[in-house]
């Protein structure tokens, strides 16, 4: 019996998507957070939506047990949008919490259980101090044998940098412009936790240098205050400051439907053909760990059931956790062959204005990455892009996307692709 | 006497405060497991025995850390006293995640990859709370 060929069993539509601003915001929680993403979504259905006629809830959320010292998530996010007693669940995989939630809800309504989910993603980070985010982080990897060796999480992805750079001949400016492009964008999204490129900092910083009277640095360029250790410090060399995504407080909310009951919310629906999901080893565990088995799994799935391949994907947003993340990403999703992306992404192909707009939000870098938040706002970024409704960011003529959603360093991926018809 | 030992992380470790790196082999296929494991997935077997490795082996991927875990920290690491992470690639084929010991951290980029390594324990702690840590350095 040779691989099955997955299916979806009807056809799966989101007819409502929002978020709440990303940042930090100290006097919210989570359930604030998502009621402001539950409000936006709901103003995002064309034709409204009855919260009595939502089914259920599929939650993603890493640990708010440990960010906030609270268990048992979902029902509290339910009861705070009036969903009661509707069923409300959790699902915890890393990073990939909010991918696999809605790609759990996808599959709930695609068997003709449910017509009508909500699927919500939420994470309040900032209450810690970011030692203590540092080592909650560090629970997603092997706490047995990858937390002793002195890996952090920004450690996991410099070591698969330096693995890059030794195979292909990349270098650190590669993965620098990652994050220079994905703050232009970020720059753009009025719900991004940084409003502002790297070029806006820099001049902010010489701005606030010259008003304390101090000395001003000698930066000729951009490229220049990124390797200034006092302006772009190494958090795990090669990934500096910015090339980490932050800690950030934030929700994001979908509002999917059966693809037949979706013309009563809306005329403009975004199709989901294709949905993969796989795993990884820990990082040891691989045979190369340029490439994550997982996310080439997940693409797979979800290219064979969409009967669309990587050249016919007009934008997408990948899990770049770190900057590093995002050039093997678009390597495993087939967007780039091997060891090009990185070079790709300097040379601007990823950018608004490139033959393959990457990260049009700003990404996890510099909209933020509230963790169980991330894998859903991904499908919020593709439901505006789509819906032609992402002002100045906006990329002409979106009919399909997709987003690849990694938690920890592969140990889950998750892919799907989108259709506007 | 090490094959009464279960396949864990315990025993691993007991093992590491023996100033040993042990791996778990397939009776059955021969698949060698570090970290040890208790069921081979190649065959799917579950007789498995303890292997000692030779502790020799190659640097595949690493990086230098100027922000690490609290433990770390403890130790007295921070961004003016960096160290560096890395996987090892042992002769026997398997890789592990450990420290890496006597490389110019002030220069990471001037660590190689593809540098043989042999195996060094880090003990910390006596008795009932000793605790190795498994690193390597350069071999010779």
């Amino acid at each position: 019996m040779g691989p099955k060929k997955k299916k979806l069993g009807r056809g799966v539509a989101i007819v409502g998507a929002g978020m709440s601003r990303f940042g930090v915001f100290k006097e919210k929680a989570s359930r604030d957070l998502f009621v402001d993403a539950f409000l936006a979504m709901k103003a995002s259905v064309d034709r409204g939506v009855d919260v009595n006629a939502i089914e259920a809830l599929y939650l993603g959320n890493l640990t708010s047990d440990l960010f906030e010292g609270q268990c048992h998530l979902a029902p509290i996010m339910a009861d705070w949008i009036g969903m009661v007693p509707k069923p409300a669940t959790r699902f915890e995989d890393a990073c990939a919490s909010g991918g696999v939630a809605m790609r759990e809800a996808i599959i709930a309504i695609a068997s003709g259980f449910y017509d009508l989910v909500l699927v919500g993603g939420v994470e309040k980070m900032s209450n810690l101090s970011t030692a203590q985010v540092t080592d909650t982080l560090a629970a997603a990897g092997d706490i047995l044998y990858e937390a002793p060796s002195g890996f952090t999480f920004p450690g996991f992805y410099a070591a698969i940098a330096t693995a890059y750079m030794h195979k292909y001949g990349a270098k650190v400016e590669h993965f620098m412009s990652v994050g220079l492009k994905n703050h232009r964008n970020g720059a753009l999204n009025p719900k991004a936790q940084y409003q502002a490129t790297i070029e806006d900092l820099m001049t902010r910083r010489i701005a606030k240098l010259k008003e304390k009277g101090g000395p001003v640095p000698a930066w000729r360029d951009v490229w220049d205050f990124l390797k200034d250790e006092e302006a772009n410090p190494v958090v795990a060399w090669p990934m500096r400051l910015f090339d980490c995504s932050p800690i950030t407080d934030g929700a994001a909310c979908l509002l999917l439907a059966a693809e037949e009951l979706a013309g009563s919310f809306t005329d403009k629906p975004v199709h989901i053909i294709g949905t993969g999901q796989g795993s990884g080893s820990a990082m040891h565990g691989r045979e190369d760990v340029t490439s994550l088995e997982g996310a080439r799994a997940a693409a797979a799935e979800a290219y064979q059931m969409a009967g669309v391949t990587p050249q016919d994907i007009k934008i997408a947003e990948v899990h770049d956790c770190f900057t590093s993340a995002e050039i093997i990403a678009s390597e495993d999703l087939g967007l780039f062959g091997r060891g090009e992306a990185s070079r790709a992404a300097f040379e601007g192909a990823t950018a608004l204005t490139g033959r393959r707009p990457i990260n049009t939000s700003g990404g996890l870098k510099s909209k933020g990455h509230p963790i169980g938040a991330s894998g859903v706002a991904q499908a919020v970024e593709i439901w505006t892009q789509m819906r032609e409704e992402a002002g100045k960011r906006q990329v002409k003529n979106v009919d399909l996307a997709l987003t690849h959603n990694v938690g920890a360093t592969g140990g889950t991926c998750v892919v799907h692709i989108y259709e506007r018809r | 006497m090490a094959a009464e030992r279960e396949f864990t992380a315990a025993s691993f470790n007991a093992f590491l405060n023996e100033k040993k790196l042990m791996a778990s082999r397939c009776a059955k296929c021969n698949a060698v497991y570090l970290p040890p494991r208790p069921l081979c997935t190649s065959c799917y077997g579950a007789d498995m025995e303890w292997v000692e490795l030779k502790g020799r082996g190659k640097l595949t991927a690493y990086t230098v850390i100027a922000v690490g875990p609290m433990f770390m920290n403890e130790e007295g690491y921070d961004r003016d006293h960096r160290y560096c992470s890395g996987i090892v690639q042992m002769e026997e084929g398997p890789s592990i995640s450990a420290r890496v010991l006597e490389v110019d951290v002030k220069h990471p980029d001037a660590i190689k990859i593809g540098t043989p390594l042999e195996v060094c324990f880090l003990s910390r702690g006596e008795g009932e709370s000793k605790k190795t840590f498994l690193a390597f350095r350069k071999t010779g």
